[in-house]
């Protein structure tokens, strides 16, 4: 799980550096949400379970078995990317192999989709648990109530993960939703809402395997809401200063999942700083070793443009 | 061969299509315990249980969007839509999400579902029960939109639009649900998507027409053979998109003169693409000006039976123009 967080926050790094060297013309970062994230992700099972995520989720698909090289590759927009061969903006995931649903940018789109998915995968008699993460900004969205609502209504295997990292681009809670968490919106929908920390990965964790458990069993839906915060801008194109104050990021920074679970596995005795020392080294030579390759890999043809646009044929 | 018409047609495809394939699942509002506003999914709920006739929250975005899921995860949803007025909040599921589902993922996922709708007026409708919605997903790649006039059309289509492994929005006329009867055979057949047809043949012009529309040129071709002596050839376009310009075309040329008539508004309607295509391709087999008839650029019709009127065309604005065009 650790090494997980550090991959993920080690691409959003390497990611930047790339964007700052004119490589990688916009990068979504995932720093701050990697607590979040690789708890909710844990307890699902890669190869079975479904994953419905959205643009920030970098340790979600890592979790489901995308590699540093293959999120390299939709960075650089390269003819392998697996989840659109260079056709969508990078972080906007996909891959039918790891079942991960391919989203699109407009916000909360995908909410329906996994309710529809648990739908079908309890139809065909599947133990499938489908994960489904957005911001909290998705949840103004009606798409977002309406996938909520109809999952609802009829207990389906899904579980909403909310992100919730206080704004919606710039935008900020206060100005998103009256109520104070997002998770006082489940019993709207007739299951439960949970609050969880988000930096604590730990208490992630032990939600998701709650809430999975409870999909498994039939007994319907969860909506988790982890408590977050995001340490760099929206995107490579966005400029937070304007919204937020340095003192409000520095403050959130110090309560970063990573160096809290470095802590707690510390105290515990399952790492030493030295080893501590050793996996971030490893990590960072294994995920900035996998980037020449995928900038090296062959760009998409231009005249693909016009295929895929209807069925070719079984590949 | 058994005579029906338009909605029982496409109920006993439907319901075929069901018995024969348990991966097709049919949601919507309305469509499971009340059997669809027009009847078209009656008895369908006892039939096939309430895990694949679902009656749904009045969410359109939400429906299209879980057929979306749906179809994601091994099933063949075919949705309905009440009215096709009522699609305007699934646009976003339409557009950002059905249509690209295929191209943004670089072909790696595919959605083969079906989105029912019925459209078009003459039945006091007014402005939100009768609108016509193909030319605004006509426009967009990656959906198929159809819209047979017939009841043999739209049980073959429909079959067809089951088994297509891309999604199709398919349009039901819904004046013609109970007007237009016709034979439909008894064994199932389809009628491919994306292939027009000629209703009737004729040497002096050619009319192109889709839904309500083609049965008032029909009926004012039939007018005119026996009144006037004018042979008009009416083709049926059958699906918007992708079109079938060859059979419009073959036409176009044989008789030097088109007349494409459509009942949504004239201006950026289906009719003027059709247009544009004769201007472009058939310029110097044209022996009058390419000719449209479409819905006057108000936004809707009226429910007053007057007002309805004269939004509609009908077999005598249709005959008017015919005669108008072959005389030039």
């Amino acid at each position: 799980m650790y090494r997980t967080m550090v991959t993920a926050r080690l691409i959003d790094e390497a990611s930047f550096r790339l964007n700052r060297q004119g490589k990688a013309p916009f990068v979504v970062p995932v720093s701050g949400h990697e607590g979040c994230q690789v708890g909710t992700g844990w307890p699902l099972r890669p190869g079975q379970d479904m994953w419905v995520p959205y643009y920030r989720d970098v340790a979600i698909v890592l979790i489901a078995g995308m590699t540093p090289y293959e999120i390299f590759l939709g960075l650089f927009a390269k003819a392998e990317d697996p989840s659109s061969g260079g056709r969508q903006m990078p972080s906007h995931w996909g891959s039918r192999r790891l079942g991960i649903i391919s989203h699109s940018s407009p916000i909360a789109t995908q909410v329906p989709h996994a309710a529809g998915i648990a739908w079908a995968a309890r139809y065909r008699g599947e133990d499938t648990v489908v994960g489904c993460w957005f911001g909290e900004g998705a949840t103004s969205e009606g798409a977002w109530h309406e996938g909520m609502n109809f999952a609802g209504i009829h207990k389906l295997p899904v579980v909403f993960v909310c992100e919730n990292n206080r704004y919606a681009i710039s935008v900020a809670q206060p100005l998103q939703m009256a109520v104070q968490n997002v998770a006082d919106r489940a019993p709207g929908y007739g299951f439960p809402g949970v609050v969880v920390d988000g930096n604590d990965v730990l208490a992630c964790y032990a939600a998701m395997k709650t809430a999975v458990e409870r999909a498994r069993a039939g007994d319907g839906p969860t909506l988790i809401e982890a408590k977050t915060y995001r340490y760099f801008p929206h995107t490579s194109d966005d400029d937070d200063r304007s919204y937020r104050t340095r003192e409000e990021v520095e403050e959130a920074k110090q309560k970063d999942p990573i160096a809290v679970f470095a802590e707690t596995l510390k105290d515990r005795g399952i790492l030493d700083p030295a080893s501590i020392d050793a996996l971030w080294t490893e990590t960072k030579a294994n995920v900035d070793g996998q980037i020449d390759q995928a900038w090296n890999a062959a760009d998409p043809e231009p005249s693909s443009l016009r295929r895929h646009v209807y069925f070719e044929g079984d590949a | 061969m058994t005579e029906k018409n338009v909605v029982t047609a496409i109920h006993d495809t439907l319901h075929d299509e069901m018995a024969a394939d348990d991966r097709v699942v049919v949601l919507g509002e309305d469509i499971a315990t009340r059997g669809g506003v027009f009847r078209v999914t009656q008895g369908f709920l006892d039939e096939f249980g309430e895990q694949r006739v679902i009656d749904t929250p009045l969410a359109e975005g939400g429906i299209i969007g879980i057929a979306v899921g749906m179809a994601l995860h091994g099933l063949l949803p075919v949705a309905e839509i009440e009215f096709a007025d009522f699609i305007h909040p699934a646009y976003d599921q339409m557009v950002s999400e059905v249509s690209r589902m295929r191209y943004r993922s670089n072909g790696d996922f595919g959605l083969p579902m079906v989105v029912r709708a019925p459209w078009g007026g003459g039945v006091h409708g007014a402005l939100y029960h009768s609108q016509s919605i193909e030319a605004t997903y006509g426009h967009i790649p990656g959906i198929k939109v159809v819209v047979p006039g017939t009841p043999y059309d739209a049980s073959g289509m429909l079959r067809a639009a089951i088994k297509d492994p891309d999604p199709v929005l398919f349009l039901e006329h819904k004046r013609t649900y109970r007007l237009i009867k016709g034979d439909v055979p008894d064994e199932p057949f389809e009628v491919p998507i994306g292939k027009a047809d000629v209703k009737r043949e004729g040497e002096d012009l050619t009319a192109i027409a889709y839904g309500l529309a083609l049965h008032l040129c029909l009926e004012a071709a039939a007018r005119l053979q026996a009144e006037q002596g004018v042979s008009v050839e009416v083709v049926d376009v059958r699906t918007i998109s992708p079109l079938d310009k060859e059979t419009i075309l073959t036409s176009v040329v044989k008789t030097g003169k088109a007349l494409v008539v459509y009942e949504d508004n004239r201006t950026y309607g289906a009719g003027a693409e059709i247009a544009a295509t004769i201007a472009e391709e058939a310029l110097f087999d044209l022996d009058a000006p390419v000719s449209r008839m479409g819905g006057p650029d108000v936004p809707a019709m009226g429910f007053a039976t007057n007002l309805e009127h004269a939004f509609m065309p009908n077999a005598d604005t249709v005959a008017e123009r015919m005669l108008e065009l072959a005389r030039f």
